[in-house]
């Protein structure tokens, strides 16, 4: 099989043997949006109005925990260095992994969408557009994310790091999905949505790009 | 040094001018019909705004070289070119907040370019914070270079959604364009501004490829060794 | 596509490898004929690891060249990591898939036909019974004969292994010696590190000894005395 098949199946086995942390970053992320309500008050009004704005922040913070792990099988016991010296292309592990990563993080994604809607009152009928913003979105955090997890998972004071690195890259990402998702909530007079998801799909063809080719910089010595 | 005298002669150009070009932009000039004196922030401003660009466009080169040939002195070169440009753009933000307040009543106001400018500062900051944290300094330099190229390609992405987020809410709002009278004492700070920031790097640069020098010295002679046949191989 | 046959396996001039200030690696040159066993010896932290690092291509060379399996460490790395397998320090498994599982995804990147000698291998280091349990519930002996197995899956022509012994028990020893015998027998390269002194002179032809980061001393296996003997 090719490379780019061998490199997902082995990072969905991964993903599938350690499930039970899923739930635990999706806990992760629903008290984050609760928390969010207790921060702006019970308003009914003004949860609504920015659910969009929770629900990504909420997808950011636990991103990081969900990038962070996404390496850390690789880098225990050196596994990702074992499979450079087989050898396997750099840039297929690192697609098959962000792949991987984009898959969890829209399932997470997917999975705030309910708590969403039950704390701040904010549902969509345009059901299947909300997940293509949010698979959207997902695959530009994950570009950067995946490089990025990479990095600080052979550096120290990778929790701080990988944050820190990463968040100013995805401010297009988040201003973009917030906007687009809002629309979707709150209804789209202007037809906008259309510019919005042209920005987030420029970002992810453009990050995918960068990314995958500077990828092998990072993990070789 | 011999050596020295050049990025000397550059801080000393660039002060000098910077005294000229705002001596004469604060005091000299005709304040601005409109805004009066707050304006003449702009002769300030508009420099720094450039020369914090040139900064990251340098330190966006210097990560390109770094990558292709290996040299530790584009990521010197890098290093130096990454302080002044988190400096500066962090003195625009200032600026630009200072700036806001009178004129707006608010300190900062959301203007795209200087909302651009604030994530830039995080971004290219975080890669000086980065830096302190690995060891090795192949990898640094090679790490360091990757995350410029992608935190520069990113510039632009920034500053389009950060324009089209704002753009229900208010049109650009920093200092804009002047009249002829005013551009003398612009140009000459931009200079000014230039030479400082040249100079600078340069001191920068050498004091962090002293360091390499010093980190990476060379193995030290052979001791005397005992081999039973220095180059034979295995038979 | 022409194989760089030629009478060596391994040539290296002036390797060094530098970690902070301290250099791991220092001025080591060296040549290993194709079909030799070199036992690399010295105590701990002597450089042993980081050359056959260096060499497997999995740290860089900060100084010097080398040519391993004819074919140049820094210009032709990929071609370098095709012909060899490196039996390291880190076991390069994953602690969350089972035995056969790790096989299999090292299996995927070898191309056609190595899936297959997987449950082969797994017998053959002792590990059927237990294929299917997660790394995590493996003794360390067990993950060392993992290890070997995984290493063995690769078609090399050079073999790297850094203290194979350690953490085998005697069966084990026994299974890893049969392996080198049937290596040697296809004609592989093996360069064995390790300070078990007497198995190494044994089952090795040619020896290097490396005191901080160089070489000491270099010569027929079974003239290899202990430290501080005289040669």
């Amino acid at each position: 099989m090719s490379a780019l098949a061998a490199a997902l199946r082995k990072d969905l086995l991964l993903q599938w043997r350690t499930r039970a942390q899923v739930v635990a970053v999706f806990a992760f992320g629903a008290a984050a949006l609760l928390l969010f309500s207790f921060a702006v008050g019970p308003d009914a009004g003004v949860l609504r109005e920015h659910a969009a704005g929770f629900l990504w922040l909420g997808l950011l913070l636990s991103s990081t925990l969900t990038l962070a792990e996404s390496f850390h099988a690789e880098a225990e016991h050196r596994a990702l260095e074992g499979l450079l010296l087989l050898p396997a292309s750099a840039r297929a592990l690192y697609y098959a992994k962000a792949l991987a990563n984009t898959l969890a993080l829209a399932a997470l994604g997917a999975g705030l969408v309910p708590v969403m809607v039950v704390l701040y009152d904010a549902a969509t009928p345009r059901v299947p557009a909300l997940l293509g913003i949010i698979l959207l979105g997902s695959a530009g955090l994950s570009a950067p994310g995946t490089l990025y997890a990479a990095m600080t998972s052979q550096a120290r004071a990778r929790q701080t790091l990988l944050p820190l690195l990463l968040f100013p890259l995805v401010v297009p990402v988040l201003l973009a999905a917030v906007k687009a998702t809002a629309l979707l909530i709150h209804g789209d007079p202007m037809e906008q949505l259309r510019s919005w998801t042209l920005l987030l799909v420029c970002f992810d063809v453009i990050h995918w790009s960068l990314c995958g080719l500077l990828f092998e910089r990072v993990v070789e010595d | 040094m011999k050596d020295d005298r050049l990025p000397y002669s550059l801080l000393g150009l660039g002060v000098a001018l910077l005294l000229w070009g705002s001596y004469w932009g604060l005091f000299r000039a005709p304040a601005e019909a409109y805004m009066g004196d707050v304006q003449r922030i702009m002769y300030v401003h508009v420099p720094t705004a450039w020369n914090a660009m040139l900064a990251l466009t340098f330190a966006f080169a210097c990560a390109l070289l770094s990558l292709l040939r290996g040299q530790a002195v584009w990521d010197a070169r890098l290093e130096g070119a990454l302080e002044v440009g988190v400096t500066l753009s962090a003195l625009l933000c200032m600026q630009g907040a200072i700036w806001a307040k009178p004129t707006w009543g608010v300190w900062w106001d959301w203007d795209p370019r200087l909302t651009t400018t604030a994530v830039l500062v995080f971004a290219f900051g975080a890669i000086l914070a980065l830096r302190q944290f690995v060891d090795d300094p192949v990898k640094r330099a090679t790490w360091a270079a990757v995350a410029v190229i992608i935190a520069y390609v990113d510039v632009p992405i920034v500053y389009f959604s950060v324009k089209w987020w704002n753009s229900l809410h208010q049109a650009q709002s920093t200092p804009e364009t002047v009249s002829r009278a005013f551009h003398w004492p612009l140009r000459i700070n931009a200079f000014g501004m230039l030479f400082l920031m040249s100079g600078l790097i340069s001191l920068r640069a050498r004091l962090a490829l002293l360091r390499h020098e010093d980190e990476t010295a060379p193995p030290l002679p052979e001791p005397a060794l005992r081999t039973a046949g220095a180059a034979r191989g295995a038979r | 596509m022409t194989e760089n046959q030629g009478a060596w396996a391994v040539e290296a001039s002036g390797l060094g490898r530098r970690y902070g200030r301290r250099w791991a690696l220092a001025e080591v040159s060296l040549s290993v004929r194709r079909a030799a066993r070199l036992l690399v010896t010295g105590r701990n932290g002597s450089g042993k690891s980081t050359l056959l690092r260096v060499l497997a291509t999995a740290a860089r060379a900060d100084r010097g060249s080398a040519r391993v399996a004819g074919y140049d460490i820094r210009a032709e790395r990929t071609e370098v990591r095709r012909r060899i397998a490196l039996l390291d320090h880190h076991s390069f498994l994953y602690e969350a898939l089972s035995a056969r599982e790790n096989l299999k995804v090292a299996a995927g990147f070898l191309g056609p036909g190595a899936e297959a000698r997987v449950p082969d291998l797994l017998g053959r280091v002792g590990l059927a019974g237990r294929a299917d349990d997660p790394v995590s519930s493996f003794s360390a002996g067990m993950r060392k004969r993992l290890a070997l197995a995984r290493a063995l899956l690769q078609p090399a022509e050079v073999y790297l292994l850094d203290e194979p012994y350690g953490e085998l028990d005697p069966p084990g020893f026994r299974l890893l010696e049969a392996a080198l015998d049937e290596l040697t027998a296809r004609g592989a390269t093996v360069l064995l590190a390790s300070h078990l002194l007497e198995r190494g002179r044994e089952r090795c032809d040619e020896a290097i000894v490396l005191e901080e980061g160089r070489l000491a001393w270099q010569g027929p296996a079974a003239e290899l005395r202990e430290p501080g003997a005289a040669p």
